[in-house]
């Protein structure tokens, strides 16, 4: 059933078929020419699909099932957080009072939906012992820019502009680099030592007088907790420059250690994934900035601020603000949700959501570690790395080991990263998952590495059970198609 | 702890401990620092059950006015349209909204070519060659046809007319001032783009120029002009263009544009107190290997079947990391799922009807506001917003509006001095003729 092509909506298209329903015209019509100068009128049609409203639902509905979503079972994608995406966040983000407000409208119409950004701003700052946050940014990497900027504004409003140096480990997340080169920066690499957390002897050759910032995930891309935190910040204030906390592993901390306390003078969140998003497909995210007092004057503006009557107010008189990141006030239907979780949560809750995150990381490396080679053996915190070093010699590949896994209904961990281990498998199994989803997918990881010894085929041939298999993606690079073309005729 | 997203029981954590090898969950955790480890829990808002949140948070949402259950006239980059009821249930299907970026393409082939239709979807209405799988919003995506038109021409001035959505400018400087690029305003006449001062200020250093179609008065630029001026000093001519008048107006693409750029929060997205929203990214074929985030491209698989592909990720901040031009990595992939769905269900048809009952109902309320006695200063092409002067504060107007259900127009005064005491009001297909003959017959009571 799955040999031919899965259609494309266009192909569905049948001129005079309609899936809309728009009101009735019911004031005097006009031809366009009485209300647009010549050329202004377009002459070619956009060629939109033309298609029945049941067939628009067959085509979505047939995609759908061609997705791997959390809901669709097991997704232990290091690095992201694919924790469940409760149910009550969608119907409190739909609640026509929070969907269908404009962002424009008068700030005594919106007091409702300020209080709730006001609730969450004043949760994140507890949570990550911050001063500050601002809501704006509209996902992970738009944070780190966002709070490189302030640290740049921070700098000069001291006279000291001439920092210009970014410091960023090699086991970082991609985006850190980029938006360090975004926001103006030069990035400089510290490297990692063998205990897989940054060497101090490199980090204490790079800084200077030129240093503007150390960029932090911690735990680490690795899942290891960078136990020497304390002295690394030591290092970079003794210099000058501030410490920035990359938020993406926040699961692994919460109610455990909190930035603010670490020495970091700031901090960005994902809140699609700790705080349950969900992922979209690839967005939207929200990602929020905490700042510490210094670097308050420098947030992006409006700042919503609380007032002395107990009203929200957007404030834009901010003198020092780096200026807006964003139209508007950022993501507020996915700040809508991660308030919802948070609320739905509570103190306990979060606590708890970090210790089984942390349990179920170590149980899964514990079971693990004989068939696949641990390159960092010591206690992680809400993901591990796994080396597929072993099987390589065998012929076969992390990305073969990854493909294998589709066979079995799982959607593969992060691999080839960090970049720091060789044929890295990076597997966050998040706290939602039961102990009976993490043994059969251990299982069948145990498979796989028996395979790979006994008939190694089965895997570099891999997947074989879903509805496409291996594409050609060099092909696709050095002739690239990014849309559809009708054939005539 | 109990709780309904945690399942792991008593004795699952027992034996998980036992397997592990330590004896308890603490341990885990002995590699933090003692001097910053956390004691105790956070101070936050105890737990609720779901049925006692959901009645708090419903009523904190009954405290806002809505444009449901009020007329709202209100646009200025955001609107108030038609959304397919079909929209939401296409992205309620979990499949789509609890996946992450397709980066396994064999399980992701739903995401992906839901994608390449969203793409092919932006260059029609367009009329460029090729569009990116989404930006975060309108504002952010023109910042980063900026950054893209300065690193191609390597040069460091843009230019922005004074016509481009106020808050749109501010991220464009914000962005700028990170890549150390000028930022100089064209000022505007007549409410459209002023030519002549084009003229003046472009010199061999301008990287681009920046105009909004329609712009944020609801005139419609002649973009050929500034586009051919923009191309004789060898800039790139970016447009903000509203997607939903393109159903209607010559695409930039036919008009040279290099890059067109804006939100499809038009198509099926709801206003959403400022977001997610969908911003879109459009250019030429000349450009594709310098376009920000993700391109989703047609390939085969082993045995020929056609399938998709993220693909030109050497751009990307993942690969290219210090030297990436851009840093976006998640986008705005829900949010352009569901404008496929809108502008599938209002097809090559309805796009057109839909943008033509803008102009026209906005056509009548122009017209109704001027024989009710009001000046409306700018008489070029309209889209679906008009400007009207008035006697009294906007604000003031506005708050006596929202006693009567209507939420009235954008004050633009709070960023166009020039313009105190102007309104810049929006009339969608959703408005009716009742509706807006209520708003002008209200508006003159409050502004004699």
């Amino acid at each position: 059933m799955h040999n031919e092509n899965q259609s494309l909506i266009f192909e569905l298209s049948k001129e005079g078929r309609v899936g809309y329903s728009l009101p009735e015209l019911d004031v005097q019509d006009f031809d366009l020419t009485e209300l647009l100068p010549e050329g202004f009128v377009r002459e070619e049609a956009a060629e939109l699909p033309e298609v029945a409203e049941l067939d628009i639902m067959r085509h979505y509905t047939a995609l759908s099932r061609r997705n791997h979503g959390v809901d669709s079972g097991f997704y232990p994608l290091g690095s992201c957080t694919m924790k469940y995406n409760p149910k009550i966040n969608e119907n409190v983000a739909r609640l026509s009072g929070f969907a269908n407000i404009h962002p424009l409208q008068d700030e005594a119409t919106v007091q409702g939906a300020m209080e709730l950004l006001y609730e969450l701003q004043t949760s994140l700052v507890e949570i990550t012992g911050m001063d500050e946050v601002t809501l704006q940014p509209a996902a992970g990497a738009h944070g780190e820019w966002t709070a490189l900027m302030m640290i740049r504004a921070f700098h000069e409003a001291n006279g000291e502009g001439h920092r210009n140096k970014v410091i960023v480990p090699d086991s970082a997340h991609g985006t850190n680099p980029a938006s360090a080169t975004v926001a103006g920066f030069e990035t400089i690499t510290v490297k990692s030592n063998e205990d897989g957390l940054v060497d101090l002897d490199d980090l204490r050759r790079v800084v200077g007088e030129d240093t503007a910032a150390l960029m932090l995930t911690n735990p680490n891309t690795l899942g290891l907790f960078e136990e020497n935190i304390l002295e690394m910040a030591e290092i970079i204030h003794g210099v000058g420059g501030k410490v920035y906390y990359d938020g993406a592993n926040l699961n692994a901390v919460m109610s455990k250690a909190r930035p603010g306390d670490m020495g970091f003078d700031c901090v960005h969140l994902n809140l699609h994934k700790t705080f349950t998003g969900p992922h979209g497909g690839g967005g939207p995210g929200s990602g929020p900035v905490g700042v510490k007092a210094d670097l308050i004057p420098f947030l992006p503006k409006p700042v919503l601020v609380k007032k002395e009557d107990g009203s929200f107010h957007f404030d834009y008189d901010r003198p020092q603000t780096i200026g807006r990141v964003k139209p508007y006030y950022g993501n507020f239907g996915i700040n809508v949700r991660a308030y919802t979780y948070i609320r739905t949560m509570g103190p306990d809750g979060l606590k708890a959501v970090t210790e089984y995150a942390v349990l179920n990381a170590n149980y899964m490396m514990r079971r693990l570690e004989s068939y696949f080679d641990l390159p960092y053996n010591r206690h992680c915190k809400h993901e591990f790395v796994l080396s597929g070093r072993r099987q390589k010699k065998l012929g076969v590949r992390t990305l073969d080991i990854a493909k294998r896994l589709l066979d079995f209904g799982y959607h593969p961990p992060t691999i080839y990263f960090p970049l720091n281990v060789e044929e890295g498998m990076m597997i966050e199994p998040t706290e939602t998952e039961s102990k009976e989803t993490l043994d059969a997918f251990c299982d069948a990881m145990i498979q796989i590495a028996k395979e790979t010894e006994e008939n190694p085929s089965i895997v570099q041939e891999a997947p074989h059970t879903t509805v496409i298999s291996r594409l050609d993606e060099t092909r696709a690079a050095r002739t690239p198609i990014l849309r559809y073309t009708k054939i005539e005729g | 702890m109990v709780h309904r997203y945690l399942p792991m029981t008593e004795q699952d954590r027992k034996d998980m401990l036992a397997t592990i090898g330590v004896e308890s969950v603490d341990e885990l955790f002995s590699d933090i620092p003692e001097s910053v480890r956390f004691q105790g829990l956070y101070n936050i808002r105890e737990a609720k059950s779901e049925s006692a949140l959901l009645k708090e948070l419903k009523q904190l949402a009954a405290k806002n006015e809505d444009t449901d259950s009020n007329v709202s006239f209100l646009g200025a980059g955001i609107y108030n349209h038609y959304k397919p009821v079909i929209v939401d249930h296409v992205i309620s299907r979990s499949e789509f909204y609890t996946a992450y970026t397709p980066y396994q393409p064999e399980i992701s082939q739903g995401e992906l070519q839901a994608i390449f239709e969203f793409q092919t979807m932006i260059a029609e209405l367009t009329g460029m060659d090729l569009a990116n799988s989404s930006m975060y919003d309108g504002g952010t995506s023109l910042a980063e046809a900026g950054m893209l038109a300065a690193g191609h021409t390597r040069r460091k001035k843009l230019l922005v007319s004074e016509a481009i959505h106020p808050e749109y400018r501010d991220v464009v400087a914000t962005y700028a001032y990170g890549q150390s690029i000028e930022i100089v305003l064209v000022p505007t006449n007549n409410g459209v783009t002023d030519i002549e001062q084009l003229k003046e200020l472009i010199d061999d250093n301008t990287a681009g120029v920046m105009v909004q179609y329609p712009n944020f008065f609801g005139q419609v630029e002649d973009l050929q002009t500034l586009g051919d001026i923009t191309h004789e000093a060898k800039g790139l001519f970016i447009v903000s263009a509203n997607p939903l008048a393109l159903g209607i107006l010559t695409p930039p693409g036919k008009l040279g544009a290099d890059i067109t750029v804006g939100d499809a929060q038009v198509f099926g997205i709801p206003e959403s107190f400022g977001g997610p929203y969908c911003g879109y990214f459009a250019t030429t074929t000349k450009l594709m290997r310098k376009v920000p985030g993700r391109l989703v491209g047609e390939t085969v698989d082993q045995e020929g079947r056609r399938g998709y592909v993220l693909t030109l990720q050497a751009r990307e901040q993942h690969i290219r990391r210090e030297k990436a031009t851009s840093n976006i990595c998640s986008n705005q992939a829900l949010l352009a799922l569901a404008a496929s769905v809108a502008m599938t269900a209002l097809g090559k048809k309805g796009v057109q009807e839909m943008a033509k009952q803008n102009i026209v109902k906005t056509r009548y309320a122009k017209n109704a506001f001027e024989a009710a006695g009001f000046t409306v200063p700018f008489q070029g092409a309209h889209f679906n917003e008009i400007v009207v002067k008035t006697n009294k504060a906007v604000s003031d107007i506005n708050k006596q509006l929202i006693e009567d259900g209507i939420i009235g127009g954008f004050d633009l005064g709070r960023t166009y001095p020039e313009l105190e005491n102007h309104v810049l009001l929006a009339v969608t297909e959703l408005r009716t003729k009742e509706e807006i003959d209520a708003l002008v017959e209200k508006m003159g009571a409050y502004n004699a």
